[in-house]
């Protein structure tokens, strides 16, 4: 059987969300870790969810990137183990090297809690091999930096490279370069996003009606599978 | 600073039969003020209905809790921080939130929504803007951090508020009925405050928030930290989850000194503390200082010696800070030692029990010269009012303030801000609860017994329109000096109000919380009951949205009259204050709410709104707009007793319901059964808003002008 762990640290607040979708609605067991865990074994799979991982003091997500978990996820991340940051998870994953860029204040200035569309671009990751390219899905936002920032040195290499996961259709939430929803390391293993796919995975809480956002765990499903 | 009054402080010594030394005065001047000990009102609030089949715990406690069955209760509580965020507008509201948060996290349950009322002085006016743009943020970012979706509330504008603003926040929480704290201590008992350092902010809070607001006191605001009281959050589950406390208190108003004496004297049990172990911000702080700061983020746990280490590893687990301040003793008193001396030593009982005042209540005069105002003439362009009234910072979306809070995290929200009459959270997967806000300053000053009736039908109306049964109310009234007769008098109209609608309805009072002083230089403050509905959905197929669907028959339920007093219209527009206020008829409004929840649960309703603020047309527009679609409606077939187009439009009468269906015969057929005032008035069609006169037109806007005039609200704060 196949495991997933949720890094959980203080101030994570989606953990709980993301342990029920995974567990309830998409069938792949899940597990929380404190992040003082300094070794994981057993687990294929790794997501850092959202919140605000101490207070998101100093930086959002740079204490947590320091953790001790975040060291052992960096190792599991060099072996290929899948692994996704979600918003505030997001923002750990880039303080801590592992996703290039980083991730500002909106442009609005203001936190911003909405859904919008994004459009897959890469459909080769362990998260979206299940979407065909292009595909378009409803997602909600809420976050306060989300602004995905990368020169445009680095923002070449991502295009090159098929780092660019997920964009934003044109209904542009927070000013990202290149309409950037997501990117993944140059492996692929290793993928950050915004958008909250656990809001969107079930159609009751849906405000389309629409869940198509649960590929993105299908598709891991699929990937541990297959393994 | 002298916070007891002569006769509180005669009454205090003769009960003690001999002098109260400082400490022991401040302690209870802080319980005393009436933000603690609700001296003005207590006897009033005894008349409240609170008993029902599902009511586990009324008033009193932290958070009513109800029984809403499969082993799970929802609890809930509204509080206001009004004084605080009137000079500091974002600690001020942001530590607002984080107080009834940890209301309901002393009954053992999980917060799982906040919603807040907001009430500002017209944009336009001093400071407004100011209060409000950071008010918001202050929600905002408590919320937010500490993963707590803001899912509803609502906000008015209103001169009486300049150079103040009305904070409430309402928080529901979910739990297992069987992890409900009971509330017991035995002697030996451990009494264990952890989390915030206990420092000189928020020093007299509560006596500050129980006068008028004279000038500014920013030491009296706490600061908020919404990252500790995440941890104070998870840390208490943990405890609750592990069976490892036996009674919780959050530290709100009166700090330590309110928390001690009331607890001591709910369990019936004398406490021996040491405030020289309390964890400081700062050394040197005094025994008073100590004992009445309300430093945030602090909650008090009673556990035994059995069970503490688990408490401690739970603590230690989120780099809590704690500690043992003393226990439970077989006497009735609080006794209070500073490292070796005793520094106040007094019967619980007496502490938490103020003597009770008597308020003089007088109907207030200015209630007469507005009682008759002159009809304004019928302006010839009834869509530029319409236009103007949507625009309207009190009924304009309010996109700009719901953005900001993350109304999702959680995975419950089902209906979202902007999506129907009321906030929907899933509790389980065919459980759903029903939550929202209401109050109407307007119509409470011109007549404040209708004005409450028309809050509690409207908050009725709201979860009715979502399709969920009321099963319970929370009520916050907030009002100003309550030692003017005349302002008292208003604070008891709204009390006989709650308690003839909750009666007839039989909806308990589950909580509740009482505001005065509401007031600065600029004069009282609109008499402001706020009500907080609650309601219960047993069956996902039964949530309604108010968005208008393609090829719609539109029905009104209710019917209209001119009762134009305290309305947007003539606020607003006419800039008249007075009149004739919308009456509530109890039995037809629960006759009129009982029919659409019929129609709901035969499903035959594709959407429901009720019609409250600018009336009939703004309720249709904003279904429109939520619809994105258009409608044409024929006002001539609307029940009504006006004698004029726009008192048809605009009127906000109470009991009223717009529905559309795709099956107009039945929906007529049931509600000819029901025996309620409708009529068929329309259609959803086209992308216009289109209302006729038995076929002239008198209304003709496209539904852009109206997402246009909508949004002025946002425009205003985005500028």
């Amino acid at each position: 059987m196949t495991k997933v762990g949720i890094a959980v640290f203080p101030g994570s607040n989606c953990d709980r969300d993301v342990h029920h979708v995974l567990n309830n609605v998409v069938g792949l067991q899940a597990d929380f870790i404190w992040h003082t865990k300094d070794r994981i074994s057993g687990y294929d799979a790794m997501i850092v969810p959202g919140g605000f991982a101490f207070g998101d003091r100093l930086r959002a997500g740079i204490i947590a990137a320091h953790s001790p978990i975040v060291s052992e996820i960096k190792r599991m991340a060099r072996d290929g183990t899948p692994v996704l940051g979600i918003c505030n998870g997001f923002q750990i994953l880039v303080e801590s090297g592992l996703l290039p860029g980083a991730l500002m204040m909106n442009d609005s200035l203001r936190f911003v809690c909405r859904w919008t569309k994004v459009k897959v671009q890469n459909n080769e990751t362990p998260f979206t091999s299940e979407f065909s390219k292009r595909q378009e899905f409803d997602i909600p936002v809420a976050h306060g930096e989300g602004r995905y920032m990368v020169d445009s040195k680095l923002l070449k290499d991502l295009k090159k490279n098929n780092q660019i996961v997920l964009q934003y259709s044109n209904d542009d939430p927070n000013g990202s370069v290149s309409l950037i929803a997501a990117v993944c390391n140059e492996d692929g293993n290793v993928m950050g996003m915004m958008p909250h796919p656990e809001r969107a995975s079930e159609p009751i809480i849906s405000a389309t009606g629409k869940n198509d956002a649960i590929t993105i765990f299908k598709s891991l499903a699929d990937y541990l599978k297959g393994k | 600073m002298a916070i007891l009054t002569d006769s509180e402080l005669a009454y205090l010594e003769g009960k003690l039969q001999r002098k109260a030394n400082e400490v022991e005065q401040d302690i209870v001047g802080a319980e005393w003020s009436e933000h603690c000990s609700y001296k003005s009102s207590k006897k009033y609030l005894r008349l409240l209905p609170t008993k029902g089949k599902r009511v586990l715990v009324g008033p009193g406690y932290d958070a009513g809790v109800i029984d809403v069955g499969d082993g799970h209760v929802l609890t809930i509580h509204i509080e206001s921080h009004n004084h605080p965020s009137a000079v500091e507008p974002y600690g001020g509201a942001a530590t607002g939130v984080g107080g009834v948060i940890r209301d309901i996290m002393s009954m053992g349950t999980r917060p799982i929504a906040v919603l807040d009322a907001l009430r500002f002085a017209p944009l336009d006016k001093s400071n407004s803007k100011w209060l409000f743009k950071h008010v918001v943020r202050g929600i905002a970012d408590y919320g937010n951090c500490i993963g707590i979706p803001t899912v509803g509330g609502e906000i008015e504008f209103d001169p009486s508020f300049e150079d103040y603003c009305l904070v409430d926040v309402a928080s529901i929480g979910y739990g297992k009925k069987e992890e409900i704290i009971s509330n017991r201590a035995d002697v030996g008992d451990l009494l264990v405050l952890a989390g915030g350092s206990t420092g000189r902010d928020g020093i007299h809070g509560a006596s500050f928030a129980s006068r008028a607001l004279e000038a500014e006191n920013r030491s009296a605001v706490q600061i908020p930290d919404p990252f500790l009281e995440k941890l104070l959050l998870e840390a208490t589950m943990e405890a609750v989850q592990q069976g490892c406390v036996k009674a919780i208190k959050d530290l709100g108003g009166g700090g330590l000194s309110c928390c001690l004496s009331e607890t001591s004297d709910n369990l019936g049990r004398g406490f021996e503390v040491d405030i020289g172990t309390v964890h400081a911000k700062e050394s040197g702080m005094s025994s008073a200082e100590l004992m009445i700061s309300e430093s945030q983020e602090r909650m008090l746990y009673v556990t035994d010696a059995e069970k503490i280490p688990k408490l401690k590893k739970i603590l230690d687990k989120y780099e809590l800070r704690y500690s043992i301040l003393g226990k439970a003793a077989g006497h009735q008193n609080l006794i209070v030692r500073h490292n070796d001396s005793v520094v106040a030593d007094m019967p619980s009982e007496l502490v938490a029990h103020a003597p009770l005042a008597d308020r003089q209540a007088k109907r207030p005069a200015y209630l007469d010269s507005i009682k008759n105002v002159r009809q304004p003439r019928q302006p010839a362009d009834l869509g530029k009012v319409l236009l103007s009234l949507l625009s309207s910072p009190t009924i304009a979306s309010k996109r700009w303030v719901y953005q900001q809070y993350d109304h999702e995290v959680g995975v419950r929200t089902v209906l979202k801000p902007g999506d129907a009459d009321a906030a929907v959270l899933r509790l389980e997967d065919n459980k759903f609860a029903a939550v929202k806000l209401d109050g109407n300053s307007k119509h409470c000053y011109i007549d404040p017994y209708q004005g409450t009736l028309g809050c509690l039908s409207e908050g009725r109306r709201n979860v009715v329109c979502t399709g969920a049964d009321p099963v319970g109310v929370v009520d916050h009234l907030q009002f100003a000096n309550p030692e003017d007769p005349e302002v008292f008098w208003t604070f008891t109209q709204a009390i006989n109000a709650i308690v003839d609608y909750c009666n007839f309805m039989e909806i308990p009072v589950v909580g509740g919380k009482v505001s005065f002083y509401n007031e600065t230089a600029k004069g009282p403050i609109k008499p402001s009951p706020v009500m907080g509905t609650l309601g219960l959905i047993d069956d996902s197929a039964k949530i309604t949205r108010s968005g208008l669907k393609k090829g719609d028959s539109i029905f009104i339920v209710g019917q209209t009259a001119p009762e134009m007093g305290g309305s947007e219209y003539y606020e607003q527009h006419h800039k008249i204050t007075g009149g004739q206020v919308p009456v509530v008829d109890l039995k037809t409004d629960k006759k009129n709410g009982d029919a659409v929840l019929g129609l709901i649960a035969a499903g035959l309703v594709s959407c429901a709104h009720d019609c409250s603020k600018g009336g009939l047309a703004v309720a249709l527009c904003e279904m429109a707009i939520a619809g994105n679609l258009g409608f044409k409606v024929d006002i001539k077939k609307v029940p009504n007793s006006c004698k004029r187009s726009d008192e048809v439009l605009f009127s906000e009468s109470h009991s009223r319901y717009i529905i559309g269906t795709k099956d107009p015969e039945q929906v007529e057929k049931s509600l000819t059964d029901a025996g309620v005032v409708f009529a068929q008035i329309g259609k959803a069609v086209g992308i216009k808003a289109e209302f006729t006169k038995s076929g002239k037109p008198v209304v003709g806007l496209t539904r852009l002008k109206l997402e246009s005039s909508f949004a002025s609200l946002e425009k205003t704060m985005n500028h």
